[in-house]
């Protein structure tokens, strides 16, 4: 029997007063995501179970208990205090996937400042212009990401520590920089936890949106209660699994999911960091008898590209439940997953803004392949009409996916940005920017963004701010940044560029912006095509018309072209 | 041949991804499965080597299992050179 039981029961008998209750949390208390993770599992007597085993790329191996992370989360939380930093100070990690991300992120929260962690990947510019928007007063990192905090540290006034990990004393640390080891600090058994209450702020994630730069997704400590509970249901984490989220905590999925409600359960979890191969994934999943993994459909597709025969060569017999997020899971790896697996991935839709699961396909629940599922229970999902903005009355309906504000894990502000924030509302519905349609038994249908956001592997790309950073390259004169389809990460990012006089199109030049972009915002964001084109499409008042350059790359109509300027 | 390939994938590799320069990138030191090259950052690479010696990889051969070290990515190279005759 699976933890939700029967879906349509669920909804009917539904208050987030259960997680509560099994949180023992009652409104008013002190909250605080740290000490649930660590001290409270300590308490229950589970001090000694693995929480975390960890494998790095090199083959080193490290593995924690439950009361080590409570050592671990203190001592780096005392470091922090030690500093200086106070509660609500944003401190940023900018690291792989490496313990101290996870143990940073539990110390972070317990002295009640708030964690902003950054997708190790990004180049110096995607950095600088997340940690300028926090006004982060430290980053904790690695020597070899510390370069790229250097080279943007005279913009930056506001950070007055940058914590290295990993120093080795070879090189001499520079302006505002602190080592620290895990390793060699002594441990702290007692930390005075900040008595964060429900809405006391906890994670700063950034997201892309259509114009303007990233937008800090403000989260709250009571986020907790969202995240605990669908992680028990959505997923099916039970107390004796042991877990693979295969999320980088540089992204929402990475600690909601990775950190956050895998370890307030009291699971053990496992994490990789290494980067992508099938035969390395499987290895990771027989060897640490993975029971429930929780995925992305860029992953799973890559794993299907991979082949059947190579999931015979491991024993695999472990897993008992997948889920998967990021994007729409198409139905043909449901479908491939259930021949080889012997079980289907659960999709599950939710956004950083979100915070946690808000539909989903549920254990126990026919799985419909291809359909993102059906609302959580407590969570009142539907379509709008996008030009009256109300649901529709007739089930099948492409429109917009909304969602009543109501729930614990839903995100309280845009960082600094509060008139973006009530953007996202339209006649009293919450605004998630995707369409999708619903069928007559209540499962949603994922159709496409309704903006020009690019979702590339499960992660959203701002054509904006690449267009942005293409003009700072000396040979682009004008750019226009689409998605096009691609079988793997379901799109990836095309720019159309025209160049300066004196500058001509080449294959070097298209491989020399590539890696412009690469360095600057992140692998993710590079164009994995370029396009130089003579002129771009705009309308007479100037403006660059991407929609009739996305209509070209997917083969769909071009639309209403009345207001195209004429060369 | 062999040999110049190997040299000039190993310096394009080091000067354009390795963020870490205090361990040298070894012929075998794992790229995609030891975080060096992500799935993204592999078509820049691949773009490189199809410009760099005039050839087209076709995208089911530019696996993440053969671009995993420099020597992996030569026999890669090498095989699309000699079909081109």
């Amino acid at each position: 029997m699976s933890n939700i039981g029967p879906y349509d029961e669920r909804v009917k008998n539904f208050s987030w007063t259960i997680a509560e209750k099994e949180l023992g949390y009652k409104p008013g208390d002190v909250i605080n995501i740290g000490w649930y993770c660590t001290d409270r599992i300590c308490e229950q007597g589970k001090g000694s179970k693995v929480a975390l085993h960890w494998e790095g790329h090199t083959g080193v191996e490290k593995t924690y208990t439950y009361n080590d992370i409570r050592l671990a989360s203190n001592t780096i939380g005392a470091f922090l205090r030690g500093l200086g930093l106070k509660d609500g100070e944003r401190v940023c990690l900018f690291l792989d996937r490496i313990p101290e991300l996870y143990l940073g992120f539990l110390g972070i929260l317990k002295i009640g400042a708030i964690a902003q962690p950054l997708f190790s990947a990004f180049g110096d510019e995607s950095l600088f212009v997340r940690l300028s928007n926090a006004e982060a007063s430290a980053v904790i990192t690695q020597k070899k990401h510390a370069p790229k905090v250097r080279k943007i540290l005279e913009k930056l006034p506001h950070i007055r520590h940058i914590i290295i990990v990993d120093h080795d004393g070879v090189a001499p640390l520079k302006d505002r920089e602190v080592a620290f080891s895990l390793m060699k600090a002594a441990p702290v058994e007692h930390l005075d936890i900040h008595p964060t209450k429900a809405e006391s702020a906890s994670v700063l994630h950034y997201t892309s949106g259509t114009t303007g730069m990233p937008k800090g997704v403000q989260h709250v400590h009571y986020s907790l209660i969202s995240q605990y509970l669908t992680a028990k249901w959505a997923l099916d984490l039970r107390e004796d699994d042991v877990y693979w989220c295969t999320a980088d905590p540089g992204w929402v999925t990475g600690t909601s999911y990775g950190i956050i409600a895998p370890f307030a359960i009291g699971v053990t979890q496992c994490v990789l960091d290494a980067g992508f191969s099938a035969e390395a994934w499987y290895k990771w999943i027989e060897k640490r008898r993975v029971t429930m993994w929780y995925s992305a459909p860029t992953a799973i597709r890559s794993l299907m590209k991979a082949g059947d025969e190579i999931v015979k060569k491991f024993d695999l017999s472990s897993l008992r439940h997948l889920a998967s997020v990021g994007e729409p899971l198409n139905s043909e790896a449901v479908v491939w997953s259930q021949k080889v697996f012997g079980m289907p991935f659960y999709d599950t839709y939710w956004q950083t803004e979100t915070g946690s699961i808000v539909i989903g396909n549920y254990p126990g629940m026919e799985v419909r392949p291809g359909s993102m599922g059906k609302p959580f229970p407590g969570i009142t999902g539907t379509v709008l009409d996008p030009v009256k903005s109300e649901p529709y009355a007739a089930h099948g309906r492409i429109g917009l996916v909304a969602l009543k504000f109501d729930w614990p894990s839903r995100m309280r502000t845009y960082w600094n940005n509060e008139e973006a924030f009530q953007k996202k509302f339209r006649n009293g519905w919450y605004i998630t920017g995707d369409r999708s349609k619903i069928d007559k038994d209540g499962y949603f249908w994922f159709a496409g963004r309704d903006d020009d956001i690019i979702n590339t592997a499960g992660h959203l790309v701002s054509p904006f701010e690449v267009e942005s950073a293409l003009l700072e390259h000396p040979a682009v004169a004008e750019s226009a940044v689409v998605s096009k389809p691609d079988p793997i990460n379901l799109e990836v990012v095309k720019a159309f560029v025209t160049l300066k006089p004196g500058f001509t199109a080449s294959k070097d030049l298209d491989l020399e912006i590539m890696n412009f972009i690469r360095k600057k915002l992140s692998p993710l964001a590079m164009p994995q095509e370029i396009e130089f084109v003579p002129s771009l499409p705009k309308t007479r008042s100037g403006k660059i018309m991407r929609r009739i350059l996305h209509a070209k790359e997917w083969g769909e109509e071009i639309g209403d072209t009345s207001t195209l300027e004429n060369d | 041949m062999a040999d110049e390939l190997k040299d000039i994938v190993l310096n394009y590799v080091t000067k354009e991804y390795l963020e870490d320069d205090s361990e040298p990138l070894t012929y075998e030191t794992p790229l995609i499965s030891g975080g060096i090259v992500d799935s993204f950052s592999m078509v820049s690479l691949k773009r490189f080597l199809e410009n760099k010696y005039a050839i087209a990889i076709p995208d089911d051969e530019a696996t993440p299992e053969a671009f995993d070290s420099v020597n992996k990515i030569v026999l890669l190279v090498q095989r699309f050179v000699a079909k081109k005759g």
